[in-house]
């Protein structure tokens, strides 16, 4: 943003490109993508459900990194990354689990079911507040940017167990519910309009991304400001 | 002072001031034994969903208990200053945790080993168990719930939430040790062999491994001032 409260030529061409994606992949979901045989248009959740989850888990990767990048840099430009992605990243797995149960009550007949993916995908969401909530109450700054780095990375590592875990679980006994389920078998268009809608919320990612950084950077140095002010 | 003994004297510092003091354990096992208790008013007595929940109850004391003395291995050191004096010391910082997580461990499985036999009596467990088997998860199960606990226990001790934050950061990390454990436990309750658990076992070993590993190399940041 430029000093006047302008947006700049990149929030424009962000903010377009969301825009404009995003009204193509509604088209695509609702109009150009068949209604699904067995499930109705109650399908049609299905692409912003899975574009959620991807772009969920590319958010907390990204925290992984930048987490990485923090401890071994130490430049605060990594710490902010990974507090911006980290609250983007639980904005799309609450997305996720709330459009799934939306589509499992008719399609399953139950909003919830403990399969390896719903519970882990649970999990994976309950750490990220975690992290939220560590960094709130970390204290300082740069204390606050340390834990942080260190749980981001030891949370990340941790979801391959996570899922691991689940599945021996849940493999060990048979699945009440699930009896075929969607996701094997799409057609070719439903294929593209999940592509669409991935290429989308992944447009919509960078949008939020790069106003969360800015927002997180005034935000510091109002902080600063008022410290110096007090001082 | 070479990397072990470093240790081993972190290590013996801390079961020396906790035998001396027996604040810990004497709270950790009154806990334990409290949430054995507690869990037997949920069924009717003798009914036979209590064998079939047992290893659920026995983890969940084990680990909330365990939690007391987790959270407390760092809290006491910052109340006193003593964290400051055991990094002036000349030793790698991870030697203060590999101490920390072997005192940890050591007084989750003190608790264990007292806690279990009561709990066998409790909850009218038949006797065909295979303890071994048993020996070797409550071990490869504490010290996965530890390695992470103890590095995430340096975390919270200094933040404003104290006490409070750990267990939120703990619990959904601890997640593949708390399943493993009570799968584990439950087979091996009714006597059968480690060869029927033996994925279980693995992937305690394997988040023993990974997390001890993460833990010793990302430690060092959280105590550097």
């Amino acid at each position: 943003m430029k000093k006047n409260g302008r947006l700049s030529p990149t929030d424009w061409i962000l903010w377009g490109l969301t825009s404009a994606t995003i009204a193509v992949a509604l088209y695509a979901a609702f109009l150009y993508a068949p209604t699904e045989r067995t499930m109705g248009d109650i399908q049609r959740i299905f692409y912003f459900h899975v574009a959620s989850a991807w772009i969920g888990f590319l958010a907390f990767f990204v925290v992984f990194v930048a987490s990485i990048a923090y401890l071994a840099t130490k430049a605060v430009k990594w710490d902010i990354l990974a507090a911006s992605s980290a609250e983007i990243g639980v904005v799309f797995s609450t997305l996720v689990l709330l459009t799934g149960p939306l589509w499992a009550r008719p399609v399953w007949n139950t909003y919830w079911t403990w399969d390896p993916r719903l519970t882990s995908f649970l999990i994976l969401w309950l750490i990220y507040i975690a992290y939220l909530m560590l960094r709130a109450y970390a204290g300082e700054e740069e204390k606050s940017a340390r834990f942080a780095a260190v749980f981001g990375i030891i949370g990340f590592l941790d979801v391959p167990i996570v899922y691991a875990s689940i599945r021996l679980w849940r493999t060990l006994h048979p699945k009440p519910v699930i009896a075929g389920g969607g996701g094997s078998g799409l057609a070719p268009q439903m294929l593209t309009s999940l592509f669409i809608a991935l290429g989308a919320f992944l447009v919509l990612y960078v949008t939020l991304l790069h106003l969360r950084i800015r927002l997180e950077k005034v935000n510091r140095a109002v902080r600063q400001l008022h410290l110096e002010a007090n001082r | 002072m070479s990397y072990f003994s470093g240790i081993a004297a972190v290590y013996w510092k801390d079961v020396l001031l906790e035998f001396r003091t027996r604040q810990s354990l004497s709270t950790m096992f009154t806990f334990c034994l409290t949430i054995v208790i507690i869990f037997n008013f949920v069924f009717e007595p003798g009914s036979p969903a209590v064998v079939e929940v047992s290893p659920g109850v026995l983890w969940a004391a084990f680990t909330f208990s365990g939690l007391l003395g987790i959270s407390r291995s760092f809290s006491f050191e910052i109340d006193r200053g003593g964290l400051q004096g055991l990094l002036l010391c000349p030793v790698e910082r991870s030697t203060i945790y590999f101490g920390k997580v072997l005192g940890n461990v050591t007084f989750m499985l003190l608790i264990e080993a007292v806690t279990f036999p009561i709990f066998v009596v409790f909850y009218n467990l038949p006797p065909s168990m295979n303890l071994l088997g048993l020996g070797l998860v409550f071990l490869l199960g504490t010290l996965g719930f530890v390695a992470v606990g103890t590095l995430l226990s340096a975390i919270s001790a200094n933040t404003k939430a104290r006490e409070v934050l750990l267990p939120v950061l703990l619990f959904p990390v601890a997640v593949p040790v708390l399943v493993a454990t009570v799968k584990s436990t439950g087979p091996l309750l009714r006597g059968d062999d480690l060869a029927q658990v033996a994925s279980w076992v693995k992937l305690l070993l394997a988040f023993d491994l990974l997390f001890l590993a993460a833990s010793s190399l990302t430690f060092e940041f959280i105590v550097e001032e």
